[in-house]
């Protein structure tokens, strides 16, 4: 396997049981973390209800794979950044999400949120620093 | 360092388009292709949102795309570039990263 590392971006803008996007966005993420690679995602636009807290699918007989957003920091996955105005344009806000956490290894192990809240601006730039863009 | 983007869907079933407008840096290009060419019309309500792009960001529309669903290059809005596969091919190259707004 080459040595080089790259950006990975996983671009979710799809809410999570309507289609099919968001649970194989979470596939990928899962599958590209055995990669050793930078990887951090995005979640603008409907994407954001992805991580809306509370979800509970029983009636619908699938998966609520909402939980496994938590595990993603056990694979170095810790980065995911949330749109401010994708959060204000559907009434919600910070509270309204799942809390996920990491634990730093380089900092004693110490719990840190994985959600990181920034603006439309800074989502851009984001993306814009990206070796490779995946959208789901 | 410029990103290529492409819109597949119709900006009026989705918000993709707007959402792209959003988020593409000056310098980066926008592909409107299948559906997002309906985006490239003139006399629709996004005119002035892609107005208020056009001259930082590239627009352009695949032209096989227009052709299967009846969009003449004149109805267009103006600063719009319909390009060939071959021209795709180019621009996917030319750009160092693709993101799809699907």
């Amino acid at each position: 396997m080459s040595e080089t590392v790259k950006k990975f971006f996983y671009v979710n803008r799809k809410a999570p049981y309507g289609t099919i996007f968001a649970q194989e966005a979470l596939e990928v993420v899962l599958i590209g973390a055995a990669f050793d690679q930078d990887v951090s995602l995005g979640f603008l636009d409907d994407g954001v209800y992805q991580l809306v807290k509370g979800q509970d699918t029983k009636d619908l007989g699938v998966k609520n794979f909402s939980p496994t957003f938590r595990a993603l920091g056990d694979y170095d996955v810790t980065k995911l950044f949330v749109e401010k105005e994708s959060l204000d344009e559907r009434g919600l806000s910070a509270d309204d999400l799942d809390e996920i956490m990491y634990e730093d290894e380089d900092d004693d192990w110490a719990e840190k949120p994985s959600i990181r809240i920034v603006s439309r601006a800074e989502m851009a730039d984001i993306m814009a620093d990206q070796d490779v863009v995946l959208s789901f | 360092m410029s990103t290529l983007h492409t819109v597949n869907k119709s900006p009026f079933s989705t918000q993709s388009l707007l959402s792209c407008l959003n988020h593409a840096k000056d310098g980066d290009t926008i592909l409107m292709i299948e559906d997002g060419v309906y985006g490239a019309a003139k006399g629709t309500g996004l005119g002035d949102a892609l107005a208020a792009r056009g001259g930082a960001v590239s627009l352009c529309v695949l032209a096989s795309d227009m052709e299967a669903r009846g969009l003449e290059a004149s109805r267009l809005i103006d600063g719009v570039t319909p390009v060939d596969y071959a021209g795709f091919v180019e621009m996917v190259v030319n750009n160092d990263r693709t993101q799809s707004w699907l």
